[in-house]
């Protein structure tokens, strides 16, 4: 086996003596780069943002910002990533570099004030910056609001940052006017080339191993030898483990870029979603196709996170606080768990049984998750958080409603946040459906709902609020569908 | 016009650019401390041991389970200590307490050979506590008579008379939280043994010159032995004006007792429960108004949760006495403060440092009275406002009370707000569940520390034989563009094109006894001083200009860096006037040196005239309403700002916004929650994270933002015409909590007083929108009267 490198601003560069918990960020500074910055080291600030060359969705190869802090150095084997030094272009000895087009929108329009997490600003911009289907409108107004340059910039590719010193307008004014890639720019050419293929990976030091495996099949006996085993994709959650909580692993088994886990089929009466895809891949795909999930998306974490982020650790994790599943609950999704033997299929409202506890057994691993066709017509997902960006919900509340002819068939609401598990409000659906989609249901049937669950105080916000959340969310639906009709 | 407002021709100062270091910035390039750890050899690691309980004596304390720990080096306790063991100024910081005061306070610190090696090192140590009770909120300090430090009295005119006179009298009670500075760079500080056992610290700190009084005591050295170099810090706000001492300290003992270079970096969660936060404030107050709605008389009690030691939080005290009156004339007031002590992090300066506070209570006051006296809230405020000839409850005359005026009426103007209110009204009588609403608030605040003897500054120019000019001084860089507006002044006074200045990191060997970079006097202070040593150079170089061109001194001007002599045709570049000073053995460097001039104040009397003028603003905020969660949106800011004749004018619109959004962060998002619990965590940090603690992020930035600079507002008493700003604006942001009040009341009936706890989170709003649709509770305001009573 070669032994495990990176290709770090266009150099690589051997990983020993890095260990095998060793993040991305820690590496790189070790190294000298230190442009990147710690700032939370939980994935929340974004200082430590950095490009990585991933599968593209439109092109081979996307340039996809991630927080370093998160991302084991081992997880990138073999795999190209770009740092704020890196976007520079070096100049004659004795010269500073030439700014690259972000880097020069945000330092001339006073995007930076104590620089700190500007080197993460510019990466993330940058990975929106080469985004291939960003392309400027030809109405330019028509096009753009608080969120959305007129050269298609979507500022939730911004999400994940956190400035303290400019309160923003001046780095989502150097967002808004970055024009399109040169076309002699060797990151935009890098687009059009394959992105590097996953590598076969064992990185080991003292008692403490990072494993990739090439296959699914080999993955699941190794699942079988090391039950103790830490199963990462992109590591958003574990990250923070090894982080804040000092967890350490023995082993760690990434299956991030398993073929089987990377699947999106759309048949005729369902949807599978390979476990491995990120969120933004998964969000990109389906492209609104199914609305549930377009509407959470935007509100899941940050585009930094989502990058990184599966469906299969959102549920691996069995979080109560988790965005995904109230959607996929409402959406009656159910989960392929696959192990050494073969796979089985378990409904999502069986599969959490307490408090991050699941059904799934040691040696499992889920493989996707199944979203039956057709998709009911009423559908909203209301997050209930401090920030409306990249914040934690305090309650999360998916509905998905079959009405017809004003009758409501058939209801699916999912919750998060109110118990130990996300859950169904399964007297709700059941005093919803069959009766007609009016005001007076509606009022008849929210003291249900604000009674479903057992929510607690905590830091995020207090019993009584969430409750207070779950009996508006109804009306609040009510009133948007009827507002929609009406309009 | 005084010679140190007058601007030269062609002056850099007054001209947009961008910050001195943004091109590092953007390329990763720009160094902070911790990223020269990479660029030392050996750095031993240091990694603190934290008691996790709020209160206790130590009875054990057993390092050598840590030395057991492989690349474990030592550990540093107490008994390491060769100076004093105290970190801060009022001798109440033991640096390795015997006594637990906080939950996480740290008792001891290891050095290793790698972090993770000191980490589980500091995991090892064993303390055993005797526990004591504890004080967590501020309602238990004060129901146990909890204090420490001065208690201030501010009292002007007579205040029973004012509530005999006055038509409406209103009692109430406020209750406003702490906030975390969450500067991006965590605190950090690299210490090395220079030859014969000098120090020298490289610290993330504002305050560089105390930080080396700090680190001279506690290893019982001079402050000649001990040099502190801030390169720049990652934010700053106030946090690391006082809280990097002992950091520095910990550092620089570790290296003098190994002998190796140690570095102390502070991860997130460390930060957030080590080092102090803005004061929190419990207020009880009375207030009397005349029939037209005219304050006639205050009475009120301002109480500061200070935290295990007093740091800072006398001053703070005393600012926001100083800020209770805002932009309204009091004319009679008994206004007390006090500081209570709480087993909490030592509360420290922060960004307005009580000023905001102050400001928090007459603004919530206002924004609580003016419905139950039947007037629109932005009309109570206007009619309130200083006029000619009225002083503050200090006694300061408050000499450009229309500056008050001019910022509201021009923010009326360009933010369209007449029409604008009419199209919210049409908005709201049309959505049963959002509405929105507008609301202004005012700004005046005082420039120059309290204590005179901080408002001096120094600086140290040195101009080299190519021409090139290095400026060193007293000021710190934390992102609030200091070194750039230094550099323009420099070029400014010099008469030289900027790229010819360049800035040398915050250094105590280049300026001794500099004053904290802090109260948004870093520009006045230290541009003064970096001018007059300018002044100084110049006055030389035109003397031997005037020589070589035949001219009287009096007649060469040095203008983008050639020297003219007035009605000669001879010109000489900057470079060889430069060159032939040097071959004239003329000297090329020049320490320059500012004290502020007409200041005074009496602490026992709480009277004088401490500022040397107010810095003034005005904002209009519109914010949207969700009824159904209490969510919002700040659809619109106005603001329009004081600065004076502005030095930098990109800079200082970015400290407008920067401040705006940080004190609309304090008043609405920013949560910091303690366990007040009877339970195992009592006194722990709930919000110990990014994940919990949440700063302002792009969803919380105005949707549109129009900031404007005040025009032809030069202050005479400051540097270049210019005025302070790193702070007023944080204080424009209760136009934010004010437009969320009036949007909860727009959900009721009408003339109703909503009362809303800060932080106004959509929770707390949604809690006053229910308040309001119950019709209001039009006796809360009156609900603390026994309460007052009782005081």
């Amino acid at each position: 086996m070669v032994a495990a490198r990176i290709t770090v601003n266009g150099e690589e560069a051997p990983l020993s003596p890095a260990a095998p918990h060793t993040t991305v960020l820690d590496f790189l500074r070790e190294r000298g780069l230190t442009g990147t910055k710690e700032g939370c080291a939980e994935g929340e600030c974004g200082a430590c943002s950095v490009l990585v060359a991933r599968p593209g969705v439109n092109k081979p190869t996307d340039w996809v910002a991630v927080n370093a802090c998160l991302v084991p150095v081992a997880a990138l084997d073999g795999q190209e990533i770009v740092t704020s030094e890196g976007l520079a272009t070096a100049g004659a000895p004795g010269t500073p570099p030439a700014l690259h087009p972000v880097q020069e929108e945000m330092a001339v329009r006073g995007g930076s004030q104590c620089g700190y997490c500007t080197p993460g600003f510019v990466c993330s911009m940058a990975a929106e910056y080469y985004r291939p289907d960003r392309c400027a409108h030809a109405d330019a107004d028509a096009g753009s609001d608080a969120e959305h340059g007129p050269n298609g910039f979507d500022l939730h590719a911004l999400s994940g940052n956190l400035c303290r010193c400019t309160g923003y307008r001046p780095i989502r004014d150097a967002a808004f006017a970055v024009g399109a890639p040169a076309e002699e720019d060797p990151l935009a050419r890098r687009r059009d080339q394959a992105p590097p293929a996953p590598v076969a990976t064992e990185y080991a030091q003292d008692d403490s191993v990072f494993l990739r495996k090439a296959t699914l099949a080999e993955t699941l006996l190794l699942l079988r030898e090391r039950p103790d085993a830490v199963v990462v994709a992109g590591s958003t959650d574990w990250g923070v483990e090894v982080n804040i909580r000092s967890r350490r692993a023995g082993c760690v088994v990434a299956v991030d870029r398993l073929p089987e886990l990377r699947q999106l089929r759309v048949a005729s009466d369902s949807i599978e979603i390979g476990a491995a895809l990120t969120l933004t891949e998964i969000e990109r795909r389906l492209d609104g196709d199914v609305p549930l999930l377009a509407e959470l998306f935007p509100q899941f974490a940050s585009r930094l996170i989502r990058n990184g982020a599966t469906l299969g650790g959102n549920l691996g994790t069995g979080s109560p606080i988790g965005d995904s599943p109230p959607a996929l609950l409402a959406l009656d999704a159910s989960v392929l768990l696959a192990d050494a033997d073969g796979e089985r299929e378990v409904p999502l409202a069986d599969y959490f049984t307490g408090y991050r506890q699941s059904v799934r057994r040691p040696g499992e691993l889920i493989r996707a998750v199944r979203v039956p066709l057709p998709l009911a017509p009423v559908v909203a997902f209301h997050k209930i958080a401090k920030r409306r960006f990249d914040d934690i919900s305090s309650v999360a509340v998916a509905f998905a409603l079959d009405v017809e002819d004003g009758i409501v068939r058939r209801a699916r609401i999912g919750l998060g946040g109110v118990a130990a598990t996300p859950i169904r409000a399964l007297a709700t659906e059941a005093a919803l459906e069959g009766r007609p989609w009016t005001a007076e249901t509606v009022e008849a049937v929210a003291p249900l709902l604000r009674d479903e669950g057992t929510p607690m105080d905590d830091h995020r916000a207090s019993a009584a609020y969430r409750s207070a959340m779950l009996g508006r969310s109804l009306l609040k639906l009510y009133t948007r569908t009827t507002e929609a009709v009406s309009s | 016009m005084s010679q140190l407002s007058e601007r030269p021709e062609k002056s850099v100062v007054g001209l947009s650019v961008p910050h001195e270091s943004a091109a590092q910035h953007v390329t990763g390039t720009a160094l902070y401390t911790d990223d020269l750890v990479h660029r030392t050899k050996d750095v031993l690691h240091a990694y603190p041991v934290q008691v996790m309980k709020a209160h206790g004596r130590i009875t054990a304390l057993r390092t050598g389970p840590a030395l057991d720990v492989p690349g474990v080096v030592r550990v540093l306790t107490g008994a390491d200590v060769p100076g004093v063991n105290d970190a801060g100024m009022k001798h109440d910081e033991p640096l390795f307490p015997d006594e637990v005061m906080f939950h996480g306070h740290a008792v001891a610190w290891v050095l290793g050979e790698t972090l993770e090696a000191a980490r589980l090192g500091a995991a090892a140590v064993e303390v055993e506590l005797d526990e004591r009770p504890s004080l967590i909120t501020l309602q238990e300090a004060i129901a146990a008579g909890s204090f420490h430090g001065a208690r201030p009295v501010m009292e002007t005119g007579d205040v029973d008379a004012g509530f005999a006179d006055s038509a409406h009298v209103f009692t109430g009670e406020l209750q406003f939280s702490d906030q975390e500075h969450f500067y991006l760079e965590t605190h950090a500080a690299l210490a090395c043994i220079d030859e014969a056992g000098q120090v020298f610290v490289q610290s993330s700190t504002q305050h560089p010159s105390e930080t080396q009084e700090i680190v001279a005591h506690v290893l019982g050295l001079h402050s000649h032995e001990v040099t502190v170099q801030c390169l720049r810090m990652g934010g700053g706000f106030g946090g690391k004006e006082m809280q990097p001492h002992g950091f520095a300290a910990v550092a620089a003992l570790g290296a003098r007792l190994t002998g190796r270079p140690v570095r102390v970096r502070l991860n997130r969660t460390q930060d957030l429960t080590m080092s102090g936060k803005r004061h929190g404030f419990h207020a009880r107050w009375k207030i009397g108004f005349d029939p037209e709605g005219r304050i006639q008389a205050l009475d009120a009690t301002l109480t500061a949760d200070g935290g295990w030691s007093l740091d800072l939080s006398e001053p703070v005290v005393a600012r926001a006495l100083c800020h209770i009156d805002n932009t309204y004339w009091l004319p009679h007031a008994r206004i007390t403060g006090r500081v209570a002590r709480t087993n909490k992090v030592s509360n420290t300066a922060f960004r307005g440092f009580g000023g905001p506070q102050g400001m928090l209570v007459i603004e919530d006051i206002m924004g609580r009275c003016a419905p139950l006296l039947g007037l629109d809230p932005a009309e109570l405020r206007e009619r309130n406002f200083y006029r000619r000839g009225q002083s503050t409850p200090y006694g300061q005359p408050v000499v450009q009370p229309e500056r008050i005026s001019a910022v509201w009426e021009q923010v009326k103007e360009s933010g369209g707000i007449a029409g604008r209110r009419r199209e919210i009204a049409a908005f709201n009588a049309a959505h049963p569940h959002t509405k929105r609403a507008l609301a202004m608030t005012g700004l005046k605040f005082g420039i120059s520390f309290n204590l005179t003897a901080f408002n001096q500054g120094g600086a140290l120019v040195l101009i080299y034989k190519d021409g090139s000019v290095l400026i060193n001084h007293g000021g710190t860089e934390m992102g609030q563009g200091l070194h750039t507006k230094m550099l323009q002044v420099a070029a400014t006074t010099l008469g030289i094109p900027p790229h010819k200045v360049r800035l040398a990191p915050t250094r105590t060997d280049k300026v001794p006894n500099t004053s904290a970079t802090a109260a948004s006097a870093g520009t006045d202070l230290n541009g003064a001083a970096v001018k007059n040593a300018c002044e100084q150079l110049r006055e030389r170089l035109l003397q031997v200009a005037a020589t070589r061109l035949g001219v009287n001194a009096s007649d060469v001007r040095i203008v983008e860096g050639v020297a003219r002599g007035l009605g000669s045709a001879e010109e000489l570049s900057w470079d060889d006037l430069v060159r032939t000073a040097y071959l004239q053995r003329v000297q090329l460097s020049a320490a320059g040196f500012y004290r502020t001039e007409g200041l005074h104040w009496d602490a026992k009397t709480f009277h004088g005239s401490p500022f040397k003028y107010f810095a003034h603003g005005a904002a209009a905020a519109e914010v949207e309403v969700d009824g159904f969660t209490g969510a919002y949106r700040i659809r619109r800011v106005d603001i329009v700002h004081d600065v004076g004749d502005s030095l930098s004018p990109l800079i200082d619109i970015g400290q407008v916004e920067g401040g705006f959004v940080q004190g609309a962060g304090w008043l609405t998002l920013e949560d910091l929650r303690w366990d007040a619990t009877d339970g195992p965590h009592r006194g722990r940090l709930l919000t110990q994270a990014a994940s919990t603690y949440k700063l302002p992020s792009f969803s919380e930035m105005p949707e549109e933002f129009h900031v404007t600079l005040l025009e032809n507002a030069g202050e005479e008493g400051a540097v270049y015409g210019s005025k302070a700003v790193g702070e007023p604006p944080l204080m424009l942001a209760f136009s934010v909590r004010e437009a969320l009040r009036q949007a909860a009341a727009a959900f009721g009936p009408g003339g109703i007083s909503v009362e809303l706890a800060s932080p106004a989170t959509p929770e707390a709003v949604y809690w006053a929108i229910e308040a309001a649709r119950r019709g209001g509770d039009a006796s809360t305001v009156g609900a603390g009267a026994e309460a007052l009573s009782g005081a």
